[in-house]
């Protein structure tokens, strides 16, 4: 093994092969670096290329991308509030609060040095579990996945904020609109409306920029000027360095439950951020900071998003089963240079395996280095008015959904979830809660299916199954221990209330009414197919219920209550403009697309946006317009991809990228 | 039987059109593609095997296009397929710049009337189709070396389950020949893919499986040599006539129809059978197929049914071709037009039989 080890990296050192790693480490930094776009847009750009390379070279490459993703993607969630990929949504939370404070570049080093602190643990793990591991990932059968969906979703209890109830209702929600779409089991189409689109559910790109960064758009073009309020960046990369080392054995907890979420296959990577912030709040004693910009919700989700991709690298290595979606795309790239997975690649193959982990080590420490050079010109968009940003990030985030299904299907979806991201925010309930229930639907239906297929009922007794039932019961204990008490409330009450409940009140109403609507679609449904929608309906509803109850009753002093609007930090000025202002300028936006295609509506949008919104001149915008659009032409015309079609297109044949 | 004869019919007449069509083309200008950039759709995902088989063929077929032009995947997964492929049939014109490749999970939602297909194989002319096998194999604690008459008795008194994607999926194959054996198979439905069924092989969850050629040879092949599987039967291959025969690359194994015949003393026949045969030859002899829009001028098919040939002709092609997707001939040509003829029609007894029990089995409505 050390032979393959020493071998592998003088290889890997020698010849091209660093070149080869680098441009995968650059490619990766750019497309992380923008939100929603992540290693499967980076690897469907670099697959036409990998045809005849050598493997090495090709290997170094790829992984050299997949590895500085979670990196580079925490400028967006920390600068802007905005999740890069859907591996840093739980940096946002403290991240972003510590941007808005000033204190950005003590975030970004903080997250940069865990990133890399989890990416070398995740090497390491590799190294050596790669050789044992393919009896214990074979242990974990539907039974135990099932019950780590459970564990997850147990994740709820830390995340849910001010009101558990809100809290569930919030992951209630996520479950319920992953559930729509073809029934795991019996491929039945449920609350599709009728609808091809959504007969393959909401993807999970969409949900996040929905969830995340539709509202937050919103709220800093209201609340105008810049995002750093402070107009400095402040300093302090070293201080996010000792942050790193003061808690190197959390980042360490944390590195160890990326690997393990990361290394099996049919979880999916994308939890492993909110698991690793929910354990970070579970196992602090002082909670009060969270979500405000406490350190180590930065530290966290970092090291275990970066560690997540070693431990992912192992199921797709032995058993050609990729654990995310990067690793798919991955795992197509090794096909296509020749390489298959299986047990060869710790026999035979040994050597080919520790390039990937020495491709692995360093592209996280190149990747590291390189995002702490650039972050200092990175952070200087938050110094500019928000106004002259948010054309492109709108234009970004538009591409980015669009990627999931190709169809103008994904525009509209962005634009409605994002309403009700909007109203998530507004009303206080927990996104991250809403995010694990939707990214832990289909899981947990399709393994508790497959699981009472394979074992009856009597698989709760299996051994594997008991003990992540242990885990679950532990973790909701420490949940609950701290739970908000004293003096949480005492800053509740300084707060100020909303008088008037009745918002709160029409939108408890509609997600009532949305559960029932759930039931009654799955009581349509064979059995087997309605009764997952049908469970969430029965148990949602009576809290629903009670919140309605609560809300509509105008419980003021209720823990239930917040409003946004009333409550907020933008409403300082009298002339921030309301919240239906900019949703309809997006909404102005979409129907522009749905007419003439998004190609002209986003020229047309960046011209008309800049032109009221700012004061640049004609040939300001002109310039501006041309590099945005330029380069979302150049990217699709690179990924061979056609933007959406409005009517007009259909009547009249019109030259890519127009038509 | 009526599917035989539809066959040996459609080559004679097939050959003779590709005869006239030979001929039609000489005097027409050559097609040229310099400069240009060719958009192929797939309707899958950058995971699967029909992106891996485009992949392995693009770089090929480029090199040998008149005027060299780029062949550039475009990958539009979705709605088990039909989207990308209602997409193709929306969109294609007829100067061949925009081709389709398609798979047996697009044949058979096709077949099978499914609501979300707005396309027809009888608008598109075929320029390559490319045959995939299937591998039944089993858990050797069932103790069934091989699927002899005594084999499959002892098979038969198991109760198997089996991992699928779902009843109306290719694996309708796989679960409408078990129950031509009279296997008594439960199967598992929401698997992604025949992935992670292979994986539910692994951990014993299922004792049951197939997979196709490519998967089997890189995947499954180890474990057999590890004494974890045990190969018993392919679904068999078309030959040039039509007829039922071995799959060529896995010589020693019987196909279903021999298994049966083991089985029972003499040959299948009735609906099922019937049924079983023409979705079979619709998902696996010409599962993989390149298509145009009919109506292209000749001198661009002809173009590109010779960069084709020129292809599977080359020099080492044969070789690569059976490392990346099984050892089989690559039908061009009119071999290829009988191929999607066979993929693409079915009698309406063999369709209205499959969906009947589709129905009846599963409660599976396409």
């Amino acid at each position: 093994m050390l032979e393959a080890l020493s071998a592998a990296l003088i290889e890997i050192t020698s010849g091209q092969h660093l070149i080869y790693l680098l441009a995968g480490v650059a490619m990766g930094l750019a497309v992380g670096i923008f939100p929603g776009l992540g290693g499967i847009v980076g690897l469907s750009i670099l697959l036409p290329f990998l045809y005849g390379m050598d493997p090495t070279s090709a290997l170094s490459m790829l992984i050299g991308l997949v590895a500085v993703i979670p990196t580079s993607d925490t400028f967006t969630s920390v600068l802007m509030g905005i999740p890069g990929s859907s591996a840093s949504q739980a940096t946002v939370l403290d991240g972003f609060p510590l941007a808005k404070k000033g204190e950005g570049a003590r975030a970004l080093g903080a997250a940069f040095s865990a990133s890399l602190f989890g990416g070398l643990v995740g090497a390491a793990v590799l190294t050596f579990a790669i050789v044992v591991a393919r009896d214990v990932i074979l242990l974990f059968t539907s039974a135990e996945l099932f019950m780590l969906t459970i564990l997850g979703l147990s994740m709820v209890g830390v995340l849910a904020g001010g009101s558990l109830a809100k809290g569930v209702l919030a992951c209630g929600l996520g479950l319920m609109f992953g559930a729509l779409g073809g029934a795991p089991a019996t491929g039945e189409f449920r609350m599709t409306l009728g609808s091809p689109y959504l007969g393959d559910g909401l993807p999970l790109v969409v949900i996040g920029l929905a969830m995340f960064a539709v509202p937050e758009i919103i709220d800093l073009l209201r609340a105008g000027g810049s995002i750093s309020r402070s107009q400095t960046l402040g300093h302090g990369w070293v201080r996010g360095f000792k942050d790193m080392w003061l808690y190197k054995w959390l980042c360490f907890r944390c590195a160890a439950i990326g690997c393990m979420i990361g290394a099996l296959p049919g979880l999916g990577g994308s939890v492993v951020d909110w698991i690793a912030y929910g354990h970070v709040k579970q196992t602090s004693k002082d909670k009060s900071q969270f979500g405000k910009g406490d350190i180590r919700g930065v530290l966290a989700p970092e090291s275990a998003n970066n560690a997540k991709e070693g431990g992912g690298l192992i199921p797709t290595l032995l058993f050609g089963i990729p654990g995310s979606g990067s690793m798919a795309v991955f795992l197509g790239g090794m096909v296509l240079i020749g390489l298959e997975p299986g047990p060869a690649m710790v026999e035979g193959q040994l050597n080919l395996t520790y390039v990937i982990v020495w491709s692995l080590a360093l592209a996280n420490v190149i990747g590291a280095g390189a995002c702490l050079l650039m972050s200092k010109y990175v952070a200087m968009l938050t110094t500019i008015r928000y106004a002259y940003l948010a054309p492109f990030m709108i234009m970004v985030i538009c591409f980015a959904a669009f990627q999931a299904q190709r169809d103008l299907g994904d525009l509209i979806a962005l634009f409605l979830m994002g309403m009700v991201g909007i109203l998530l925010k507004r009303f206080g309930w927990p996104r991250p809660a809403f995010l694990i229930g939707f990214v832990l639907a289909d899981q947990s239906e399709t393994y508790l299916y497959q699981a009472v297929q394979f074992y009856d009922w009597g698989f709760v007794q299996r051994p594997g199954v008991l003990i992540i039932l242990g885990l679950t019961v532990l973790s909701a204990w420490l949940g609950a221990r701290n739970a908000p008490s004293g003096e949480v409330d005492a800053e509740m009450a300084r707060r100020l209330k909303a008088k008037n409940m009745r918002p709160q009140a029409w939108f408890a109403t509609a997600v009532f009414a949305f559960f029932a609507w759930g039931l009654i679609d799955g009581l349509g449904k064979s059995l087997i197919g309605g009764i997952f929608t049908i469970g969430i309906g029965v148990v949602m509803l009576p809290i629903a219920a009670y919140l309605v109850y609560v809300t509509w009753s105008n419980k003021v002093n209720h823990n239930v209550n917040y409003d946004h609007e009333v409550e907020g930090e933008h409403l300082q000025s009298s002339e921030t403009p309301g919240l239906w202002h900019y949703i309809l300028w997006l909404a102005s936006f979409l129907v522009a697309t749905v007419l003439v295609g998004f190609w002209l509506s986003i020229v047309g949008f960046f011209a008309v946006f800049l032109r009221v919104k700012t004061d640049a001149s004609w040939g300001r915008i002109a310039a501006m317009t041309a590099g945005g659009v330029g380069f979302v032409t150049a990217l699709a015309w690179i990924m061979v991809l056609d933007f959406p079609r409005g009517m007009l297109q259909d009547v009249l044949l019109l030259p890519w990228p127009i038509g | 039987m009526k599917l035989l004869t539809l066959a040996k019919g459609g080559t004679l007449a097939f050959a003779g059109a590709a005869l006239i069509l030979g001929t039609a083309v000489t005097p027409a200008p050559a097609a040229d593609f310099s400069g240009k950039r060719v958009e192929w759709i797939i309707p899958y995902g950058t995971g699967g095997g029909s992106n891996r088989w485009a992949r392995f063929y693009a770089p090929r077929l480029q090199k040998h296009l008149p005027g060299g032009p780029t062949l550039a995947i475009q990958n539009i997964p979705g709605a088990s397929s039909t989207k990308g492929t209602n997409f193709f049939a929306r969109r294609a014109g007829t100067d061949g710049l925009m081709v389709l490749g398609t798979s047996g999970s697009t044949q058979f939602p096709f077949l099978l009337d499914d609501r979300r297909v707005k396309y027809d194989y009888a608008d598109w002319e075929v320029i390559l189709a490319t045959p995939v096998g299937g591998i039944v194999y089993v858990n050797p604690s069932l103790g069934v070396k091989e699927a002899t008459k005594e084999g499959m008795k002892q098979l038969q008194k198991a109760r198997l389950k089996f991992g699928s994607q779902g009843a109306t999926s290719l694996d309708l194959v796989p679960l409408l020949a078990f129950d031509i054996l009279g296997l008594n198979v439960k199967p598992v439905f929401g698997m992604k893919g025949r992935g992670p069924a292979r994986l539910s092989f692994e951990r014993g969850e299922v004792r049951i499986d197939y997979q196709t050629t490519p998967a089997y040879i890189k995947r499954v092949t180890p474990l057999v040599k590890a004494g974890k599987a045990v190969p018993l039967m392919t679904w068999g291959m078309l030959d040039a006539k039509g007829d039922l025969v071995r799959d060529p690359t896995f010589p020693d194994l019987p196909h279903v129809g021999e298994v049966y015949e083991r089985m029972h003393g003499k040959q299948p026949k009735g609906p099922a059978w019937r049924a079983w045969r023409t979705f079979m030859a619709a998902g696996y002899p010409a599962q993989k197929m390149i298509l145009v829009k009919k109506g292209t001028p000749a001198d661009i098919v002809a173009a590109w049914r010779k960069a084709a040939a020129d292809t599977v002709n080359e020099p080492g092609f044969k070789e690569a071709a059976a490392k990346a997707l099984g050892d089989y001939p690559q039908a061009v040509g009119a071999e290829a037009e009988i191929l999607k003829k066979v993929a693409t029609t079915v009698s309406p007894e063999s369709k209205a039989w499959v969906k009947a029990w589709l129905k009846r089995r599963f409660n599976a409505v396409p």
